[in-house]
């Protein structure tokens, strides 16, 4: 499936501008990653002990699969809501320069703020990559629309994957529940490590998964922000000294 | 299962809206608000995005060192195991996302039949 030229009269109505975003879901791996991905979330929140809503809800509300599973992974083994609250929004931080650099490829001149609200909750890495693939293949005007379409075509996606995921983990046997409950580590190991471009990047993964159980080991309740920023300050080091002596 | 188990009770789904509904929502409308005079490689940004990468690494080894639920039914080995053998497959196939959760989700399984 090709869009339509920039002038082709199909873009006229934005609802056709919708539909089309809609339709573009099916034109990249990513939507088959995140099903996966989300596929292993509904199961990790089954096995976690949270309801079936509660995990739609996450997924519409939240929308950021790294920010779900540190919500669920912390709850689930018994953090505070004030630690889980801490985790996310670090990890949530990352949201913030995505808006800010998509959002312009949507605005035109007379853009108003509440328009683009949508699309700043849509946001977030799948979206991101997205539309920068897609929008210069769509004329300005038509683009909050598709983006849209694209968004609501990728949340209905994941929110089947967390219910048949949710059902899944509670119905298979526990050999076939334990590799759904694996693709969550695997995906995002994968999603995450195929994303790190700079050296600071692979450096905060690799040292991010090494620090983990060592703080684990002081038993603080802390862990995951104790080697979060332990691992991700290192990394920023080794940016820094690379920068100076480059 | 029963719809009161699907639905769950308020108190979790306000615990969903206070730690995670509210600290993502946060940032995106400050990126729709204050967007304009941002530079997205400034220095704060790369130590900012090395922890949030470190705190989402953090979690996936939690979920593979102390697993949940039916996770835990699979032998410490084979889990390390199975997510070493995805990133050799990841590495191998010019980090293929796709290749790298098939072959560790095979090499699981093929352990756990193995292993009876």
């Amino acid at each position: 499936m090709a869009l339509p030229p920039l002038d082709s009269p199909q873009w006229q109505s934005p609802w056709r501008a919708f539909a089309w975003g809609l339709r573009s879901i099916t034109q990249t791996i990513l939507t088959i990653v995140l099903f996966v991905t989300y596929l292993g979330i509904g199961a990790l929140a089954h096995d976690t002990h949270f309801s079936l809503l509660w995990a739609l809800a996450s997924t519409l509300f939240v929308w950021a699969g790294p920010a779900q599973i540190i919500l669920i992974t912390t709850l689930g083994s018994g953090a505070t809501i004030i630690q889980s609250a801490i985790a996310v929004t670090v990890s949530a931080i990352r949201l913030f320069p995505m808006v800010v650099s998509v959002l312009p490829l949507m605005r035109t001149p007379t853009t108003k703020r509440r328009e683009l609200i949508f699309a700043a909750h849509l946001t977030a890495v799948t979206l991101w990559v997205e539309c920068h693939r897609f929008l210069p293949q769509v004329p300005r005007e038509r683009r909050i629309a598709f983006v849209h379409g694209l968004g609501f075509g990728l949340v209905s996606v994941c929110l089947c994957a967390n219910t048949v995921g949710y059902f899944l983990a509670a119905n298979l046997t526990q050999t076939l529940g334990g590799a759904i409950l694996l693709l969550t580590p695997l995906s995002f190991l994968f999603s995450t490590a195929r994303n790190s471009r700079e050296i600071a990047d692979v450096v905060a993964l690799v040292l991010g998964i090494v620090l983990y159980p060592l703080a684990a080991k002081m038993n603080s309740g802390l862990d995951i922000l104790v080697s979060g920023v332990a691992a991700g300050t290192i990394a920023y080091g080794v940016h820094w000294w690379r920068e100076v002596h480059a | 299962m029963t719809i009161v188990q699907l639905i769950g009770d308020w108190h979790a789904l306000a615990v969903l809206f206070v730690a995670g509904v509210i600290p993502n929502q946060i940032w995106r409308m400050l990126g729709l608000w204050f967007g304009g005079g941002i530079d997205e490689g400034s220095e704060l940004l790369v130590w900012v995005r090395a922890v949030a990468t470190a705190i989402l690494a953090g979690v996936i080894a939690q979920i593979v060192v102390e697993p949940p639920g039916a996770l835990a039914s699979v032998p410490d080995g084979l889990r390390y195991g199975a997510v070493g053998a995805g990133l050799v497959a990841f590495l191998l196939t010019r980090r293929s996302i796709f290749a790298g959760v098939v072959t560790g989700e095979v090499f699981m399984l093929a352990g756990k039949w193995w292993l009876g």
